[in-house]
């Protein structure tokens, strides 16, 4: 009797994988438990068990196989009786593998344009860039969170800080998310520049009061004189399968405080230049980042100068028809429904806000008053949303223009429910922005 | 009142304390007491709005620990402030100022009673949210020890905050990362209107340190010397590195919680009592006595500070309220 090792998925979102490492040879015996293989994902390196007793009866992947993805074989567990395949041959020799062709490029949707004095890297590196970039450039900027120094951090972002910055610079928090957020706030109030990270915004929550309490409100109720330069990341918003609790966008929340600013990348370009401007702010910055991009590449700026300033939305396309505004992980979703749109007649304008306070309301107008249509997209839920913000901000300036009453594009009024259709019904989709495009042109 | 710690007498005997550091610790806390008095007044004239938390009764605290500390210390407390201000050398005109909403106040009137800071002089607030100043005040010893100035932050929170979480997260923080902090939990015996017996558990609130590995003692808020020698101790030990330190002053306040509160969970004869028995100023007073002050000297400190607080009093009447474009302003520094 054969039995399939399959490519494990070790996290939510993983996909793929590198076979780092084989532990076992062909022929090998193995118990339940034992250690057979490395893998890693773009977030660790982790050991494999084998969950069945038998013997390696072939190694259908070698060592070092970038990009296998969750589920294809990589090895043959045979009973111990049986002799094991004399050799180990290329993959593409076995036939049951060749629906799922292993590819080792990087997983890209669209070909990346390498601009000049750029450098293709994913969100993840943009971030660390620069946060290593300021880091090198202040003494004062320091990181401080749960796993972001020996761990490298849950999402890698903090990967190489603590070995080039030392125990000095980068402190591995207790999980005490209101406790280590006042403790940041306190030193930035001591004239240092914190970059905390939150394993994810969800969990932000427990440090709400301080974040707006102190952080937010204390340089007004000073009369100008407790600045507080710090700034708190992390990842927001959905990432897959991880249900309610750890599934949520809080950028309506942050964005309805007076005193804080809020920023939410969408590129790699966006993430470094952001996170290096919140940096370098002396007022507190909420930077929603997004798990499921961290892994996408983008072209980004090597300058280690390279900065995108807070306020100041990007037109990712240019269109005439209508005005898709987006932040985060709906740019690239409207950017896919731009090009279906387009093949439908309708040519659509993508703004990426990249701030969500201050907003950039000047470009969203400006646009409006071009397209005379607008569809805002977010992951958040609809009520009190950045959409219905954008809505009374295009109503109050932009009202004569409009040919069509603005759409707004968000995730659905319920709690993210974990099963997997259902997540998917509950999360914006690009189908749901090309709908409301055809809609407010009236061409659905 | 800030002098380096090689220049203050530590003798075990009261008598044999310096004579000058006795009479400004006196002027300080009798400032301290004759200024909430007169806010006291103004809240009743409505002149000050909103809440006013009165220090009335714990002057000793934050007088013996202030005369422990040096240049570039720092420290932060909760919304029952006016008196860390004024043991700062704050300008009580300032205070006064704000609390009666005007724009020569310490925060151009718009931060309050419970909301006023000095950079300059150490004070990181004035804070209103029970407890939100414990952390803060880890991350400002967190600051020193980065910038390593060797400067330590004193952390005051009442018996209230003491059942407050982030306490508690700050403590376990504050150990692990041997920061300078010493937290000093003013216990007056009541969480406005509820007794530490009824809403703590465990016989004292410092004993909570020992799970933290973090020393701590029961001090006498009542007795300067006594808060003054603990204070020298703890900073010390905070100063050498070796991480933060509990102190817990046992002390009282003649007032209620804020000024609406009318004190009914306490009879009238407990505050008389200690009013009586354990008054800060009286216990400082007849030691000055003792060591051959006249009441004359005294009598002359008392004048001079009635003297400053009519001025602040009349200095926070006359300041015009804030412009209407100050709305506007100190939302965000770009």
């Amino acid at each position: 009797m054969t039995i399939e090792i399959l490519m494990p998925a070790l996290s939510p979102t993983m996909e793929e994988g590198t076979l780092a490492k084989w532990l076992v040879n062909e022929g090998d015996s193995i118990s339940s438990g034992d250690l057979i293989a490395e893998i890693e994902t773009d977030k660790a390196t982790m050991e494999v068990e084998a969950v069945d007793n038998g013997k390696i009866g072939q190694l259908l992947v070698p060592a070092g196989t970038e990009g296998v993805k969750v589920n294809t074989p990589i090895a043959l567990l045979i009973d111990s009786t049986e002799l094991p395949h004399t050799s180990i041959k290329t993959i593409a020799d076995k036939p049951y593998l060749e629906k799922e062709k292993i590819t080792t490029e990087l997983k890209i949707e669209k070909p990346v344009t390498l601009e000049p004095n750029s450098s293709i890297i994913t969100v993840r590196e943009a971030l660390r860039n620069a946060m290593a970039e300021e880091m090198r450039f202040d003494k004062k900027v320091f990181v401080m969170g749960e796993e972001v120094a020996e761990y490298q951090g849950a999402y890698k972002v903090t990967q190489g800080l603590l070995d080039e910055f030392g125990n000095k610079r980068v402190y591995d928090t207790p999980i005490t998310e209101h406790g280590f957020a006042g403790i940041g706030i306190g030193a930035a109030f001591g004239n240092l520049k914190p970059v905390v990270e939150f394993m994810t915004f969800n969990f932000a929550m427990q440090a709400m009061d301080q974040i707006i309490n102190s952080a937010a409100k204390t340089l007004y109720m000073s009369g100008g004189q407790m600045g507080c330069p710090i700034v708190f990341r992390g990842p927001n918003g959905a990432a897959s399968r991880v249900a309610a609790q750890h599934s949520q966008c809080y950028a309506s929340w942050y964005s309805h405080c007076p005193g804080l600013k809020v920023v939410s990348p969408w590129s790699s370009k966006d993430a470094k230049g952001l996170l290096k401007s919140a940096i370098r702010d002396p007022d507190p910055v909420i930077f929603l980042e997004n798990e499921v991009m961290y892994g996408q590449s983008f072209s980004c700026p090597d300058d280690d100068d390279f900065l995108v300033p807070i306020g100041q939305a990007n037109i990712e396309k240019e269109g005439s028809d209508v005005t898709i505004i987006a932040f985060s992980i709906m740019v690239g979703k409207s950017l896919e429904a731009a090009d279906i749109l387009n093949e439908k007649g309708i040519k659509a304008e993508v703004i990426n806000l990249r701030s969500l306070r201050p907003l950039d309301i000047e470009t969203i107008i400006n646009s409006v008053k071009k397209t005379n249509r607008a569809v805002t997209c977010e992951e958040g839920f609809p009520f009190a949303g950045i959409g219905a913000e954008i809505s009374a901000a295009i109503n109050e300036n932009a009202f004569d223009w409009l040919d069509a009453p603005v759409k707004r594009v968000t995730g659905k009024d319920v709690p993210m429910p974990y099963a997997a259709n259902l997540e998917k019904l509950a999360l914006p989709q690009v189908d749901d922005i090309v709908n409301a495009c055809s809609e407010v042109c009236y061409k659905s | 009142m800030k002098k380096k710690i090689s220049s203050l007498v530590k003798n075990k005997s009261k008598m044999n304390y310096d004579l000058d550091l006795l009479k400004d610790m006196y002027k300080k806390m009798l400032l301290i007491r004759r200024f909430e008095e007169k806010a006291g007044q103004l809240y009743g004239m409505g002149k000050i709005g909103g809440f006013c938390h009165l220090y009335i009764g714990q002057e000793a605290v934050v007088v013996g620990i202030q005369s422990a500390q040096i240049e570039g210390d720092s420290i932060i407390t909760s919304y029952r402030d006016h008196g860390h201000m004024i043991a700062c050398d704050m300008d009580p005109k300032g205070v006064m100022a704000e609390l009666t909403g005007r724009e020569d106040g310490y925060s151009k009137g718009k931060g309050g009673s419970m909301h006023m800071f000095s950079r300059e002089k150490g004070f990181f607030g004035g804070h209103g949210i029970v407890a939100a100043q414990v952390p803060i005040g880890a991350g400002l010893a967190f600051a020193h020890k980065y910038n390593c100035n060797n400067n330590v932050c004193i952390t005051y929170f009442g018996d209230g905050a003491a059942n407050q979480g982030q306490v508690y997260e700050s403590y376990n923080i504050a150990s692990l990362w041997q920061l300078p902090v010493i937290f000093v939990i003013e216990n007056n015996k009541y969480g406005m209107g509820t007794s530490v017996n009824r809403s703590s558990a465990g016989d004292n609130l410092s004993d909570r340190g020992k799970a933290y590995g973090i020393k701590s003692e029961i001090v006498d808020g009542m007795d300067i010397i006594a808060v003054r020698e603990a204070a020298i101790k703890a900073i010390e030990y905070c100063r050498l590195g070796k991480g933060p330190y509990i102190l817990e002053m046992k002390t009282y306040r003649y007032r209620g919680h804020s000024m609406s509160d009318p004190a009914k969970y306490r009879t009238r004869d407990e505050v008389e009592q200690i009013r009586k028995t354990s008054d800060p100023i009286e216990n400082i007073k007849v030691l000055l006595n003792k060591m051959g002050v006249v009441d004359k000297v005294l009598k002359d400190i008392d004048v001079e500070i009635k003297s400053i607080i009519a001025d602040a009093a009349k200095f926070a009447q006359v300041s015009p309220e804030p412009s209407s474009s100050e709305l506007y302003t100190d939302i965000t520094i770009n």
